[in-house]
């Protein structure tokens, strides 16, 4: 079995920006333990000669031409902006003080 | 926040280790369009004027792939000596970071477009280097940051940031060489010529003008120090973004120098990116580095894989250009010089400009000898490319012509340049406007030269004696009289004429 441990929870919920609280962390371990042992059993009934599949659909190639489309306005494209400036998007400071 | 970084000598830290590089290379293609939506890719527009629900990672949003990135992609492979998957897939790099608005980046993981090729360089004293390329694969740009509140731009000390979008989505290819090992002491060298190499090829195939200036292309440069005679490679630093020929070189050194620093003093280098700064040539430490596995990567469920036929791929081969080292030696046999002034003229930047004004008419001799002299000369005095100076290679061409054809003299051809270069118009007007014309009126030109025999009876003399070198000096006098508008052998014609001597 897999045992996915809290620390790997915590980390990976610092990697998605979300906060969880120590209980949420023990609840979660315990649910992508089974998720990933669900899955796993994929692996049990697939061999060799069947390739993992990330597309449903039997396509490759799909392309546009190179040829330029109308974009949003600057008005569109910042309307769902929490803060703008300049007509810019406005995001809290970057890098904490060091 | 600025602390004084320990060093040691370069000959020291080489003295006792060995450097190993990597370098990855981004270029920014030159389509009309973003990676992934058609969004216009035109540069200087108004901030976030060139956006879309795909390329702000707005839900729902479809990306679809750009033909013509993906063709891009297969020749700067296939220049590359690469071999072209039969089949590859995007994939989502995921991280947070505000110039980035999907809060992924669309790029390729373990099945780049092209891999396993080399570049072969030549470093200044004509030798080559065969760099090994590793892979290219396609990915797109990030958006650009304004930083606000904090000294001179600066993240640092910013109090918040305003983001454009409008570059986020634009294709980039990243170019990865394998561990640079063997290079010595000539690894920042090394360096340097690579990424030149690569910004020619690149600008040949005419899938960017990658000018590293705009940002059009950045390399990073992992630098790693081992002891002599050991295999296993030293801990890397990456230092981001330099954006110039010489910066890639000085941030080699830098790093060489610190890490021998470090090293000696029984420390161990910490696996992190660096900024480098032009002004002082160091770099300072930026962020300890995800491990890979830490994207979490997957196959970008939105985009179907790319699988280009052999038939396509070797059309694209087909069409390919001559690349820059075999343009180069061409010209070097055609033009009949040595590889030191190929190498000058590289340096100088002078290489296109002279083929063009060659295309343009002129001979080789005269387009080298003006764009590796008076026009070289400009640029450095006025610190612009050589590229950049107000005067085409047509125009060039123009003024070798008017040479030729012996209407002007080298001295006057001189005033013309300079009068196209300070904005008085074409080489014709410059002639016009400022009177530059050889003095071919033979009266005018028989007075002169009767002036100087009658004023120098000494060196009339010696000449008559024999001493036609002496002649010089008259010449001399009557293009002093003249202004230097006189055609200088027609007037030593003359004056042998009239003293009863032939030349020889």
């Amino acid at each position: 079995m897999p045992g996915i441990t809290r620390e790997e929870v915590a980390h990976l919920a610092r990697l998605a920006r979300l906060e969880l609280k120590p209980e949420e962390l023990e609840h979660f371990a315990g649910q992508l333990d089974d998720i990933i042992g669900a899955v796993a059993r994929v692996s049990e009934v697939a061999d060799q000669d069947v390739p993992p599949t990330s597309h449903p659909l039997p396509l490759t190639n799909v392309m546009r031409p190179d040829e330029v489309r109308p974009s949003l306005t600057p008005e569109q494209a910042l309307s769902g902006a929490p803060a703008q400036e300049q007509q810019r998007f406005k995001v809290p400071q970057i890098l904490g003080e060091e | 926040m600025t602390t004084t970084t320990d060093l040691v000598s370069y000959e020291d830290a080489l003295a006792s280790y060995d450097p190993v590089m990597g370098l990855e290379v981004h270029v920014e293609l030159g389509t009309r369009t973003k990676m992934f939506c058609g969004c216009s890719t035109a540069l200087g527009a108004d901030p976030n004027t060139q956006t879309c629900p795909v390329c702000l990672g707005m839900p729902g949003a479809l990306p679809a792939v750009n033909a013509t990135g993906v063709e891009s992609a297969i020749r700067i492979g296939l220049a590359l000596n690469c071999e072209i998957a039969e089949w590859c897939r995007f994939a989502r790099k995921n991280y947070f970071y505000p110039d980035m608005p999907k809060n992924f980046q669309t790029s390729q993981y373990d099945e780049p477009i092209a891999f396993d090729g080399h570049l072969d360089v030549q470093l200044e004293d004509g030798e080559t280097f065969r760099v090994q390329i590793e892979r290219a694969h396609m990915e797109e740009d990030t958006g650009k940051s304004l930083h606000v509140g904090g000294a001179t731009g600066r993240i640092h000390g910013a109090s918040h940031s305003l983001l454009d979008y409008n570059r986020a989505g634009i294709p980039l290819i990243e170019i990865v060489t394998k561990p640079i090992e063997g290079a010595g002491e000539r690894a920042p060298e090394v360096a340097r010529a690579y990424v030149r190499e690569l910004r020619e090829l690149i600008r040949a195939l005419g899938v960017s003008e990658a000018r590293m200036e705009m940002g059009q292309m950045r390399c990073d440069v992992n630098l790693s120090l081992r002891p002599h005679g050991r295999e296993k490679f030293g801990t890397r630093s990456e230092t981001k973004n330099v954006n110039s020929l010489r910066s890639v070189e000085r941030a080699a050194r830098f790093e060489i120098q610190r890490h021998a620093a470090v090293l000696n003093d029984g420390g161990t280098i910490i696996q992190e990116t660096r900024h480098f700064h032009e002004d002082t040539g160091s770099t300072t430490s930026g962020r300890v580095k995800e491990e890979a596995e830490d994207y979490r990567y997957f196959p970008e469920p939105d985009l179907v894989p790319v699988a280009p036929s052999r038939e396509w791929v070797e059309e694209i081969r087909s069409a390919l250009p001559e690349l820059p080292l075999v343009r180069r030696s061409r010209l070097r046999e055609e033009w009949g010089i040595s590889g030191n002034d190929m190498q000058s003229i590289l340096n100088a930047g002078a290489l296109d400009p002279i083929v063009a004004t060659i295309d343009a008419g002129a001979d080789a001799a005269s387009a080298r000898k003006w764009w590796m002299g008076e026009l070289a000369r400009s640029a450095n005095e006025s610190g612009t490319a050589l590229d950049e100076l107000a005067i085409t290679p047509v125009q060039v061409a123009r003024v070798a012509e008017l040479v030729t054809k012996g209407e002007l003299n080298d001295k006057l051809a001189r005033q013309v340049i300079l009068g196209v270069l300070a904005g008085e118009g074409t080489p014709d007007e410059v002639v016009d406007k400022r009177g530059l014309k050889v003095v071919s009126d033979e009266g005018a030109l028989t007075a002169a030269v009767d002036e100087a025999i009658a004023g120098n009876p000494g060196v009339a003399d010696k000449i008559r004696g024999g001493k036609v070198a002496a002649a010089g000096a008259l010449v001399g006098a009557v293009m002093k009289a003249t202004r230097g508008q006189a055609d200088a052998a027609r007037v030593k014609e003359l004056i042998l004429e009239k003293l009863g001597v032939s030349e020889g």
